[in-house]
């Protein structure tokens, strides 16, 4: 059980440990998503979208509704461009791939992902030109920056809307005015953000949102997809996988209509049920209530670990500017040490190293090592991050000795 | 009431479903079944509708934009 709320679950597991680890992915996950994919599993089963009995029926319906769901919380005006893959990665493959062709200009940022940068760095081998804007060293990426990178043959703005490794924030709205303004299409990477941050595809001006299923939006992994804003012509994504659809099914051709085109195969309806109960617990709390109490936390973390002698921690400092990702390290201990002693002597579940974003850390200058990452989460407590900061206190104190 | 029933044709079951969600909207029943074999060879769903609602069916899908291909007596 919480401490703080007995109807929410807890943040310890079953043996007693910490989890700090959301922004790898959310644990526990709410009440009912369990449920709702053993109830698929169980009551339903069937292949949605393939026959026309009532339980494929009822299959498709989920989906259906989980795309409505995803549709809403994102202000997404058709649910049928809410397709849906194996992850984000997948998706924002999707997306790079499928759009760009070489000879063509993106601009993305030195505190991208892999999952962006990767594809990225592939499609450059291909001929694809890339420009790799420059943030600050806590990570902010000034909007003017972008425009002075501007090409004329640029054609996408690709940008994570808060950084994985220390929670920095993009200003959205405004690389979304700079798109809109030159006729570009905005490609954002919400890992960290979808579900813990307000994000309105109109009004942001995004066209290709990239949304994973398993962190703040509290579904299963394995769910995650791209939503396809009215700016990008379906004509002009290339489908990365053929395959079986359930439509045309007397044709050899791919479908060339949304969301069939980028979804063959039979989909993850076990884990999009779970997502569906994910979304619906996450209407349900209001995401602003949720983003007030991270953000409370985040701050209290943030003020309790710049108290320590010893302690350098990343991004901008203000909680308001962040997403509730933490990065730090402590001063004579590696990374790598402070994840085993945390865990081993403190029961505390997090990420150490390099997080998957290499020119990401080097913006921060926290290559080679990486540093300690806190993800904190819907169900974490005052008394956990309280608990966290005792621990962290106690391994600068060592350190220094 | 009339009994005598309709369908509308779609590209694919998703499509099916946002028909489904739009008529529920105004309180229209629907039902999804498998495509009549005299109408095409698709192997796909329809959704079944009566014939006395086609008018207002008409007017609260072009209202939400959504795409099919047709309707048919049946």
């Amino acid at each position: 059980m919480n401490a703080a709320n007995p109807s929410l679950p807890s943040s310890r597991t079953a043996g007693g440990a910490l989890y700090l680890d959301n922004a790898a992915t959310s644990w526990p996950k709410p009440p009912g998503v369990t449920q709702a994919m053993l109830q698929f599993i169980e009551e339903i089963g069937a292949n949605p979208g393939r026959s026309a009995h009532r339980a494929s029926v009822q299959a498709a319906r989920i989906i259906y509704e989980t795309r409505q769901a995803v549709a809403d919380l994102f202000n997404a005006p058709d649910p049928l461009r809410v397709v849906f893959g194996h992850n984000i990665t997948d998706a924002l493959n999707q997306a790079l791939h499928g759009l760009l062709l070489p000879g063509e200009h993106v601009i993305t940022s030195s505190m991208e992902h892999n999952s962006v940068m990767r594809p990225l760095r592939q499609l450059e081998k291909q001929g694809l030109e890339l420009t790799c804007v420059p943030c600050a060293a806590d990570g902010t990426l000034l909007p003017g920056h972008v425009e002075d990178a501007l090409r004329p043959n640029t054609r996408l703005l690709a940008f994570n809307q808060a950084s994985n490794v220390c929670g920095t924030l993009l200003p959205v709205r405004e690389v979304g005015e700079i798109a809109r303004r030159h006729g570009l299409l905005f490609l954002v990477d919400t890992a960290q953000t979808a579900g813990a941050y307000p994000i309105d595809m109109q009004a942001d001006g995004i066209d290709l949102l990239a949304f994973t299923g398993h962190k703040s939006l509290y579904g299963p992994t394995g769910t995650g997809g791209l939503v396809i804003g009215e700016r990008v012509d379906e004509k002009n994504l290339r489908p990365l996988r053929q395959g079986g659809t359930g439509s045309r099914s007397e044709f050899e051709h791919q479908p060339d209509f949304l969301p069939d085109m980028l979804e063959s195969g039979t989909p993850n309806t076990a884990g999009l049920a779970g997502l569906q109960a994910g979304l619906a617990w996450l209407a349900g709390q209001g995401l602003q209530d949720i983003r007030r109490h991270e953000e409370h936390l985040c701050a209290l973390l943030l003020e309790g670990l710049a108290q320590i002698p010893g302690v350098s921690v990343y991004g901008t400092g203000q909680a308001s500017r962040q997403a509730a990702v933490v990065a730090f390290n402590i001063a004579g201990m590696p990374p790598s040490d402070a994840g085993l002693r945390l865990d081993e002597e403190f029961a505390i579940l997090c990420r150490v190293g390099l997080h998957c974003a290499p020119a990401a850390h080097r913006t921060l200058g926290t290559i080679p090592d990486g540093s300690v990452r806190f993800g904190l989460g819907a169900f974490n407590t005052e008394e956990d991050i309280i608990y966290a900061i005792r621990a962290v206190q106690q391994l600068a104190r060592e350190a220094v000795k | 009431m009339s009994n005598e029933y309709a369908v509308i044709m779609v590209d694919s079951t998703s499509h099916a479903m946002r028909i489904e969600h739009v008529l529920a909207m105004v309180k229209l029943e629907t039902r999804l079944i498998p495509v009549p074999r005299h109408l095409s060879s698709n192997c796909g769903v329809c959704v079944r509708v009566r014939q006395q609602d086609i008018p207002l069916i008409r007017q609260q899908l072009a209202k939400n934009k959504v795409s099919f291909n047709g309707i048919e007596n049946i």
